[in-house]
């Protein structure tokens, strides 16, 4: 199902059930609320809530969790699903119908009002999801909320990329896909990867050099990653075991291909993916 | 006389790490990045920062600061732009946009070091 379609069948259930505030409204939230922004308004300390504060009681709190039927709730985890895994609020559009007094009791439901998107932002792709909330004293309608917010996928040089653990053994590999280069280790006569202390025969004074491969080789094995999500990744990606024409094997994430025209023996070339300036690492593209 | 044009005071917030803190667990927001500096910078931030339910107070008490106790805030439509963080100070300022009867729009901007935190419009009902 894609996001829209997950979308509209969220949208279509309407309001959710009504949730009862935690608490009443109250002056102790009040007070705290007053003195937290310094605001001065008379009116707050003689029972009289801050219009501002409508959303606050019905937050969920430090261990409150969202309800069954929430449908932000449900739309998060649609979209956490597809790899938008970061979330910002952008818009709040609050409507007062009247001041809420101390001892009413407030419950709020919510709907799903639009999902708009794949957008890209400096933030990175994302979708705009836009709530309403509407707050209640019985039936009464008091106030109501559009609130929107962005869900996206942090671009790859975000804190959230995988790093390998580079070693001495290991380092030259690194600096090589820096370069642009593919290194494979060689122990005399014989080629090695991954990299590693020791040569195949287990001579304790051998020292190994390097050569730079041709970064062509054919698919050997795959995956296709569907779920979970990862930091940074747009679902679904696939990785590869690549054979290469050097005769070692090698791993990386073959970009810029359908996983459905993915297959053993398919030839690929070498690409590299600068994350920052510690970080390059190697994939894969289709040779064409 | 409030007119169409009329500048409301600037009003300024000193954004410590203990107005943020306080400011979030007084609107029952418990995200770790509005308190937890390690979380937030784990996250991509450069520090903690204000959370949206206090912007919403913060442009309340700066337009009912100005039009006094009694006036009624009808609406608050904020839009957030760059990030106010830990540290930073942050500038209200505002200027009514129409007046029709006694049913002010005023237009605010709330600027930190970075630039434009908060824009947005609030309608609000003057006293008689």
């Amino acid at each position: 199902m894609s996001v829209e379609e997950a979308a509209a069948r969220i949208a279509a259930r309407g309001e959710s059930s009504r949730r009862l505030a935690r608490d009443p409204v109250n002056q102790a939230m009040i007070n705290n609320w007053v003195e937290a922004i310094g605001d001065t308004n008379p009116r707050y300390l003689e029972g009289v809530a801050p219009p501002a504060m409508a959303q606050v009681w019905t937050m969920n709190g430090l261990h409150g969790r969202r309800a069954e039927d929430d449908p932000l709730g449900a739309m998060m985890s649609v979209l956490d699903e597809a790899g938008y895994t970061s979330v910002v609020a952008t818009n709040s559009e609050q409507n007062y119908y009247r001041h809420l007094r101390v001892g009413e009791h407030v419950a709020a439901s919510t709907a799903l009002e639009s999902v708009a998107g794949p957008k890209r932002t400096a933030l990175g792709e994302g979708w705009f999801v836009t709530t309403k909330t509407s707050w209640y004293v019985g039936d009464e309608l008091v106030a109501d909320m559009l609130f929107r917010v962005l869900k996206f996928a942090p671009p790859p040089s975000s804190p959230g990329a995988l790093r390998p653990v580079i070693s001495r053994d290991t380092e030259f590999f690194w600096e090589g896909t820096k370069a642009g280069e593919l290194r494979i280790q060689r122990w005399g006569e014989t080629l090695r990867h991954p990299p590693g202390p020791m040569p195949p025969d287990g001579d304790l004074d051998a020292k190994p050099d390097w050569v730079v491969a041709s970064g062509r080789g054919t698919v050997y094995s795959y995956v296709v990653h569907h779920r979970p999500a990862v930091p940074g990744k747009q679902l679904p990606f696939v990785i590869a075991l690549v054979e290469l024409a050097e005769g070692v094997r090698m791993l990386g994430e073959l970009v810029g291909a359908d996983p459905a025209e993915v297959h053993i023996g398919l030839p690929v070339t070498a690409t590299f993916l600068k994350v920052d300036d510690e970080l390059t690492l190697p994939a894969w593209r289709v040779a064409r | 006389m409030i007119a169409v044009g009329t500048e409301l005071p600037e009003l300024a917030f000193d954004v410590t790490p203990t107005f943020v803190i306080s400011t979030a667990l007084a609107t029952r927001d418990f995200q770790d990045v509005h308190h937890d500096r390690d979380a937030a910078v784990a996250r991509g931030s450069k520090d903690i920062f204000l959370n949206i339910l206090t912007d919403n107070g913060l442009v309340q008490r700066f337009v009912t600061d100005w039009a006094g106790p009694e006036a009624f805030v009808r609406s608050i439509k904020i839009k957030l732009g760059v990030p106010c963080y830990a540290g930073d100070k942050l500038v209200f300022t505002g200027r009514v946009a129409s007046l029709e009867g006694r049913v002010a729009v005023v237009e605010v901007t709330g600027t930190g070091s970075l630039g434009a935190h908060v824009t947005g419009t609030v309608t609000v009902e003057l006293a008689a």
